[in-house]
C-alpha cells in the first residue's frame, strides 16, 4: 500500500476472530466421514485479506459464519458478505476474491453463489448480477490487474491456512 | 652474484616477459626467497623491460616485479622499500596498461612493516592524484580500496596528518562504484573515517552523499551467487556509516523520511531501522527540528502498514526516538523537545483511545505505550495524559467487548519502566482505580474479561507499591474463586498463570488463604449420605479437583508453599491407594503430573531438595504397600501401569538435581530395598522381611515396581556411586530376560543400558557387555526361545546406552540389530527400534538425565552405517526390503537437517523406492522425512522432479488418512520449489488435487485446499 494513498474508510470498527475449529475425536477416526458444513466454508473465507486494510474480511465483519449456507448433498454454497460502508468501491473485488477462494478450495460438483448481503450496498443488484455471470468472472480473472488484486487478497490467507 | 644464478634469473625474467609464461613469476619468487638473488638484482635484470618503448613489454615488466612483491614483501628492507615505492609512484604516470600491475605492487609495499615514515602519505597523494580509480576494473579498484585500508591499519596518524585531503581522495575514488564486493569494502573505509576520528573538514556532506546515495539497499545476489554477499551484509555496512556520526544528521534524518514514502516495504523496514540506529547515538538538538516530519510519517506507517515488520519497526523507532529525547540533558533557553514530541503524539493518537470499537484504537495504543516505555519521564507525560480518561471510559462503558478492549490497551500502560531505584511506579496515583477495575472485571461473568484482568492483575504485581497486602489477599480469594467455579478452559489456564506469578512474590497470601481451601475441596465428600451422583455431577467434580490439583502445582514456586501443596497432593495418593477417597485414575495421575511439575519448577533451595527427598521413601512405601497387598476388594490405583508410570519422573526429576550427600542416600536406601528387600527407611514398615522385588518373577506388581528404581539410580549425577553395581547389573539383566511381563522387562533394561551408560569404560565393562551379548544371541538365535522379544529388548537399549557414549562395542550391538531387519518375527520391531535410537527418550538416557550422550552421536552412526543399511537393502528378498526402508526412513528422519540435505543426493533413490513402498507406516515416515527437506530443496531433489511429484500425487489418495495429510504437506512445500522448476506440473498437480478436495475426512480436505491455493498463486499476477 503506498503511504500518500487516502482510504475510503481509515478507520473502520473492528471485530473479534473466531477461534481455531477445535479437534474432535471424530476428526481423527478414519471411518466417519465428515460433512462439508458451514464452519468449514466460513474458515476458508474468513482470512481472506482486505483490499485496502491490513484485516481479515471476518476482523471487518465482512463475512460472517451465519451468512454462510452449504448443503453438502446437493452440491450448493451460498455466502452473504456486508461491505463496511454502502458505497465501498472495493465491494466487486471483494466478492470476486470470496468467488475464486471457493472455486479453488471445494470440489468440482458443488455450484457457488457469493452476493451481498440485502439492503448493504448501493449497487447491490449491479454487483450480485456481475458476481453470478460465469462469463464475466471468467472475463474478469483473465485481467491480469485484477487476478493480481485478488491473489493478493488470497496470498497469507494461503499461507496461515 | 655467480654467473649461474645471474643466468638463471635472466632465463626467468625472460620467460615471463616474451615468453608470456605466467608460472614463471611463482618460481622467481621461489628462488628470491631462498636466496639466489636480490630484489635489486631482479630489478636490474628487468632493467631493459622497464625502459622498453612497447607499453605492453613494460607492463610485463611491472608485473613480474608486482607478482614477486606479493610473495616477498617481508623480506625487504625499508631502503629497498623506498626505492621501490619512488618506482611505483613514478610508474603510476606511466601508460594506462601498466596501471593494474602498478597497483598490484603498491598493495603488496603497503603491507611491508618496514615502510618508510612519509610514505603511506606519499602512496596515497599519487594515487589520488594519478588514478581515476573508477575508470579501472574491478579488481583494480578492490586494491585501492585495500591500500586505503591497510594504511588505515597500520599509519593512521600518518593519513590523519593529510587532513581532509584524504577524505576527499576517498570521495573522489569512491565516486560511482557499483561492484557490492567494492562496496562492502569502501562502507568500511567510510566507518573508519568516521569512528576513528578522521577530519572531515569541509567535506562532510561529501561524504555523506556518495555513501548515502545507495540507501536504501536493494540487492540481489545472483542465482548462482558465487561471492556470498547478501542484501543483510550491506544493509548493515551501509547504517553503520550513515548513523556513525552526529554531523550527518541534517542530511539523514531528510532522507529517511523521504524513503519512508518508498512503496518497497523492505526499504521502508531499512529507513526505520536505520531510523533507530541513528536515534541512539544522536541527542535532541540534532533530532529537534525534523520531529514533526518524522512523527508524520511514523504516524502514516503504523496506523497504515499492512506489514507486522513495518509497523514493529516503526514502534521501536518511536521507542528509541522517545528514549534519545528523554536522555538529553536541557539548557536553560532550549525547549524540553521530549515534550514537544509527546504532545504530538498524544494529539494524534490520544482520541483514538475513546473509540474501543475502531481500527485505530490499536495502532494509537502501540505507538502510546512504545513512548511510554521508553524512559521514566515519558511514562510520567504519557500516564497522565491518558489513563484518566481510560478508566473513565472503562466505568462508563458497559459492552463486553469494548470493555476488554480497554482493559487491553490499559494492560498495555501497566508495563514495568526501567527506571532508577528511588523512583516510584508512575502508576501509583491510579493505583486504586486500576485495582478497581481488575476485581470488577474478575466478578464479571464474561471469560475474555476475566482473562484480561487476570494479565492486568499479574503486571500490578510485578511492580512494587501498587498491590497491598489486602489487595493481595482480595486477589487470592478471587483467583481461588475462580478456580472452583469456572469451567472455561481458557479461564482456568489464566487463572493457573496469574496464580502462578503472584505467588512467586507473595507466597503467605497463598499459603494462608488458597492452599487451606484448595485441599478443602480436593477432600470434600462427593455428595450428601446416601445420595448417588449422577454422571455428570461426578464428572464436574471431578473437573473441579483437577483443577484445584493443578492450581496447588502452578503456586509451587517457593519453599515456603512447595511445603504446604505438597503434602496435600502426597495425601491424595494415600487415599486413593486405601480407598478412602473416591479418586478416579485420571486424577491420581494428574496428581502426579502436578508433583512432577513442583520437582521441575521449585527453585533449587536446600530446603525444597529435603522436601523431595522425603517424597520419594513415601511413594516407594506406597508402591510397596500396593504391590504386597492381598486380594481385597479395592484395588489399588497405584498397582495400574500408568499410574507407575507418572510416577517416575517425580523421582527422577528430584534425584536428578539432589545434592551429592542426599544424593548418595537415595541411592543405596533405593538399591537396598530392591535387591535386599531393605525397607527400613520406608514409611509407616509394616512390610514382610522376605522381600525380592527383582526376583519376583511371577508377581508383576511387584516386578513393574523396578521401573521406579530406573527413574531413581539412572537419574543420579554421575559423581554419584551407585552401591552393588554388579549384582544389581546382573539382577537387572536376569529379570529383563526371564520375565514375560512387558513394563516389568522394558524397565528393567532401561535401567540396565541407563546405568551401563554411566559405568566407567574398562574391561569390566566390556566383559559384562561380551557376557550379555552372547546371552542375547543365543536367545535370538534360537527361533523357538520364548523370550526373543525380551532378549530383543535388552539389545536395543543397550545399543542405545553404547552408541551415546561412542562406546567401541556399540557396532557388535547396532549391527546386530541390522540383522534383525529380515527377521520374520522381529524384523518390524527392529525397524521401529532405530527411531528410538536416533531419538530422545524422556524416561532414560537423556542430558536430563545426566546421561553420557556426545554430541553428532546420530550423524556418526549414520555415517557408519548408511552404507551397510543400502547392501542390506539390496541384498534382500521383495517382501524383506520394507523393514530397511523403515529404518532408513527413522534413521534420516532424526538426523540434522543439515545432515539430512548433503546425504539426500545419495538416498534420494532409497527415499524414492520409499514412497512407492506399500508399507503405509514407511510411507508415512518417509513423507515426513522429505517434507521439512522440501522447504529448502537441494539441486539433487530438482532433477527428481518428476518421480517425485508423481508418487506423492499417488499417495494423496491413500487409504490412510496420514498419508493422504503428509503428501498434501510434501506437495505444498513443493510449491516453493523454484517457479521455473515445477511450473510445467502446475496443471497436473491442480487437477490431481481436486480429489482430495472432496475427502471424506475434513483435516485431509483443509490440507488439501491450502496446498491448491498455493499451486494457483504459482506464475499467476500477484501471486509469487
Amino acid at each position: 500500500m503506498s503511504g500518500g494513498t487516502r482510504l475510503e474508510n481509515a478507520n473502520p470498527l473492528i471485530f473479534q476472530r473466531t477461534g481455531e475449529r477445535l479437534q474432535t475425536a471424530n476428526d481423527e477416526d478414519e471411518d466417519v466421514a465428515d460433512p462439508i458444513d458451514d464452519r468449514e466454508i466460513f474458515d476458508l473465507i474468513r482470512s481472506i485479506n482486505d483490499p485496502e486494510h491490513p484485516l481479515s474480511l471476518e476482523e471487518l465483519n465482512v463475512v460472517e459464519q451465519v451468512r454462510v449456507r452449504v448443503d453438502d448433498q446437493g452440491n450448493t454454497v451460498g455466502v452473504e458478505f456486508t461491505p463496511t460502508i454502502p458505497h465501498c468501491s472495493m465491494a466487486t473485488l471483494i466478492g470476486l476474491s470470496i468467488k475464486v477462494k471457493l472455486l479453488r478450495s471445494l470440489p468440482e460438483r458443488f455450484k457457488i453463489d457469493v452476493h451481498i448481503t440485502p439492503g448493504t450496498h448501493a449497487s447491490e443488484d449491479a454487483v450480485n448480477k456481475q458476481l453470478a455471470d460465469k462469463e464475466r468472472v471468467a472475463a474478469a480473472l483473465e485481467n491480469s490487474q485484477l487476478l493480481e488484486v485478488v491473489n493478493q487478497c488470497l496470498i497469507s490467507n494461503a499461507r496461515t491456512g | 652474484m655467480m654467473a649461474a644464478d645471474s643466468a638463471l634469473l635472466l632465463g626467468l625474467v625472460e620467460e615471463f616477459v616474451l615468453g608470456q609464461q605466467d608460472r614463471k613469476a611463482v618460481d622467481t619468487a621461489t628462488e628470491l626467497k631462498a636466496g639466489q638473488f636480490t630484489i635489486l638484482q631482479l630489478v636490474e635484470a628487468l632493467g631493459l623491460h622497464l625502459t622498453s618503448s612497447q607499453p605492453q613489454t613494460r607492463a610485463r615488466g611491472v608485473q613480474l616485479l608486482s607478482n614477486v612483491l606479493q610473495e616477498c614483501h617481508g623480506d625487504l628492507t625499508e631502503r629497498e622499500v623506498e626505492v621501490l615505492i619512488v618506482f611505483y609512484e613514478n610508474r603510476l604516470k606511466d601508460h594506462y596498461v601498466i596501471t593494474p600491475h602498478v597497483i598490484q605492487g603498491l598493495k603488496a609495499l603497503t603491507k611491508c612493516s618496514v615502510l618508510p615514515p612519509g610514505s603511506a602519505v606519499s602512496i596515497l597523494k599519487s594515487l589520488f592524484q594519478d588514478i581515476h580509480v573508477q575508470s579501472l576494473m574491478l579488481a583494480e579498484r578492490s586494491c585501492v580500496y585495500s591500500i586505503l585500508i591497510q594504511l588505515m591499519e597500520s599509519r593512521e596518524s600518518e593519513l590523519k596528518g593529510l587532513g581532509a585531503d584524504f577524505v576527499f581522495g576517498f570521495v573522489q575514488s569512491v565516486d560511482g562504484e557499483r561492484d557490492p564486493r567494492n562496496l562492502l569494502l569502501a562502507f568500511h573505509i567510510a566507518r573508519k573515517i568516521i569512528h576513528e576520528g578522521y577530519d572531515l573538514g569541509k567535506f562532510t556532506e561529501e561524504l555523506f552523499e556518495v555513501t548515502s546515495c545507495y540507501f536504501p539497499i536493494d540487492f540481489t545476489p545472483p542465482t548462482n551467487d558465487p561471492h556470498g554477499i547478501t542484501q543483510e551484509e550491506l544493509v548493515l555496512a551501509l547504517r553503520a556509516v550513515l548513523t556513525g556520526t552526529p554531523r550527518f544528521a541534517e542530511f539523514l534524518l531528510p532522507l529517511i523520511i523521504e524513503k519512508l514514502d518508498s512503496d518497497v516495504q523492505s526499504a521502508k523496514v531499512d529507513s526505520l531501522q536505520t531510523l533507530t540506529a541513528c536515534a541512539s547515538v544522536y541527542e535532541h538538538k540534532e533530532l529537534a527540528q525534523f520531529l514533526p516530519g518524522l512523527w508524520a510519517s511514523l504516524r502514516r506507517e503504523v496506523f497504515q502498514t499492512a506489514s507486522e515488520p513495518v509497523e514493529s519497526a516503526g514502534l521501536a523507532a518511536v521507542g528509541t526516538l522517545t528514549a534519545c529525547l528523554s536522555r538529553s540533558v536541557l539548557n536553560s533557553d532550549s525547549e524540553d523537545s521530549l515534550n514537544v514530541f509527546l504532545e504530538l503524539v498524544l494529539k494524534d493518537c490520544q482520541h483514538h483511545l475513546c473509540e474501543p470499537d475502531l481500527k485505530l484504537v490499536w495502532p494509537s495504543a502501540k505507538l502510546l505505550q512504545a513512548t511510554s516505555t521508553a524512559s521514566y519521564r515519558a511514562s510520567h507525560r504519557v500516564a497522565a495524559a491518558v489513563l484518566p480518561s481510560l478508566i473513565e471510559q472503562y466505568n462508563s462503558r458497559t459492552q463486553c467487548a469494548q470493555r476488554r478492549t480497554l482493559l487491553e490497551v490499559l494492560q498495555g500502560f501497566v508495563h514495568p519502566v526501567k527506571s532508577s531505584e528511588e523512583d516510584e511506579s508512575v502508576l501509583l496515583d491510579f493505583r486504586q482505580s486500576l485495582c478497581s477495575i481488575v476485581f470488577s472485571a474478575l466478578s464479571e461473568s464474561n471469560a475474555d474479561l476475566q482473562v484480561t484482568s487476570m494479565r492486568v492483575l499479574t503486571a500490578l504485581g510485578q511492580q512494587t507499591g501498587l498491590l497491598l497486602e489486602s489487595d493481595v489477599e482480595l486477589a487470592v480469594d478471587h483467583l481461588t474463586r475462580l478456580i472452583l467455579e469456572e469451567e472455561d478452559s481458557k479461564v482456568s489456564l489464566a487463572v493457573v498463570e496469574c496464580a502462578g506469578a503472584l505467588a512467586r512474590l507473595h507466597p503467605a497470601a497463598f499459603i494462608s488463604k488458597m492452599v487451606p481451601r484448595l485441599k478443602e475441596e480436593i477432600f470434600s465428600e462427593p455428595m450428601a449420605q446416601g445420595e448417588i451422583a449422577t454422571p455428570s455431577q461426578e464428572h464436574s467434580q471431578q473437573a473441579v479437583r483437577q483443577r484445584c490439583v493443578a492450581a496447588l502445582a502452578a503456586v509451587s514456586s517457593r519453599p515456603s508453599l512447595v511445603q504446604e501443596s505438597t503434602p496435600v497432593l502426597l495425601q491424595v495418593l494415600t487415599s486413593a491407594h486405601t480407598g478412602t477417597g473416591a479418586f478416579s485414575l485420571e486424577e491420581v495421575i494428574s496428581v502426579c503430573h502436578s508433583l512432577q511439575k513442583i520437582a521441575e519448577q521449585a527453585q533449587d533451595t536446600e530446603e525444597t531438595g529435603r522436601v523431595f527427598h522425603d517424597v520419594i521413601p513415601r511413594l516407594l512405601g506406597l508402591a510397596l504397600q500396593a504391590a504386597l497387598q492381598g486380594s481385597s476388594d479395592h484395588r489399588s490405583p497405584i498397582l495400574e501401569e500408568t499410574v507407575l508410570s507418572a510416577m517416575v519422573p517425580i523421582i527422577s526429576t528430584t534425584c536428578a538435581r539432589l545434592q551429592s550427600q542426599l544424593a548418595g542416600q537415595t541411592a543405596s536406601r533405593a538399591v537396598s530395598l530392591f535387591l535386599d528387600g531393605d525397607v527400613s527407611f520406608l514409611p509407616e514398615n509394616a512390610f514382610p522381611s522376605q522381600i525380592q522385588l527383582l526376583k519376583a518373577g511371577d508377581s508383576r506388581s511387584q516386578s513393574q515396581m523396578v521401573c521406579l528404581l530406573m527413574g531413581c539410580v539412572c537419574w543420579l549425577p554421575q559423581t554419584v556411586e551407585v552401591p552393588q553395581m554388579d549384582r544389581l547389573l546382573l539382577e537387572l539383566e536376569e529379570l529383563s530376560c526371564t520375565c514375560d511381563h512387558p513394563l516389568s522387562y522394558t524397565s528393567a533394561a532401561k535401567c540396565y543400558a541407563g546405568l551401563v551408560n554411566k559405568s566407567p569404560a574398562g574391561e569390566a565393562l566390556d566383559s559384562l557387555i561380551d557376557r550379555m551379548l552372547k546371552r542375547i544371541s543365543t536367545e535370538l538365535d534360537s527361533a523357538s526361545s520364548p523370550v526373543r522379544t525380551q532378549a530383543f529388548t535388552l539389545l536395543l537399549w543397550v545399543s542405545k546406552a553404547l552408541l551415546l557414549r561412542y562406546h567401541p562395542l556399540s557396532t557388535a550391538l547396532t549391527d546386530k540389530l541390522f540383522s534383525l531387519l529380515s527377521d520374520p518375527e522381529l524384523g518390524s520391531l527392529a525397524a521401529d527400534g532405530f527411531s528410538l535410537l536416533m531419538s530422545d527418550s524422556p524416561d532414560v538416557l537423556n542430558r536430563g538425565s545426566h546421561a553420557d550422550v556426545r554430541i553428532m552421536y546420530r550423524q556418526r552412526f549414520f555415517t557408519e552405517n548408511s552404507a551397510k543399511l543400502v547392501e542390506g537393502f539390496n541384498a534382500v528378498v521383495q517382501e524383506n526390503k520394507s523393514g530397511y526402508l523403515k529404518a532408513l526412513s527413522h534413521i534420516v528422519n532424526n538426523l540434522p537437517r543439515q545432515v539430512q540435505l548433503t546425504e539426500l543426493p545419495a538416498l534420494l533413490p532409497l527415499l524414492l523406492e520409499a514412497l512407492s513402498c506399500p508399507d503405509q507406516g514407511v510411507q508415512v515416515s518417509t513423507l515426513s522425512c522429505l517434507q521439512p527437506v522440501l522447504l529448502d530443496p537441494p539441486s539433487a531433489l530438482i532433477s527428481q522432479l518428476e518421480v517425485l511429484v508423481g508418487r506423492t500425487l499417488a499417495l494423496t489418495t491413500s487409504p490412510t488418512m496420514k498419508v493422504r495429510i503428509a503428501s498434501l504437506r510434501c506437495i505444498h512445500a513443493l510449491s516453493r520449489f523454484p517457479e521455473h522448476e515445477i511450473m510445467p506440473f502446475r496443471a497436473r498437480v491442480l487437477r490431481a488435487l481436486g480429489a482430495p478436495l472432496d475427502d471424506h475426512k475434513r483435516v485431509v480436505r483443509s490440507e488439501a485446499a491450502v496446498a491448491r491455493n498455493e499451486w494457483f498463486l504459482l506464475g499467476s499476477p500477484g501471486g509469487k
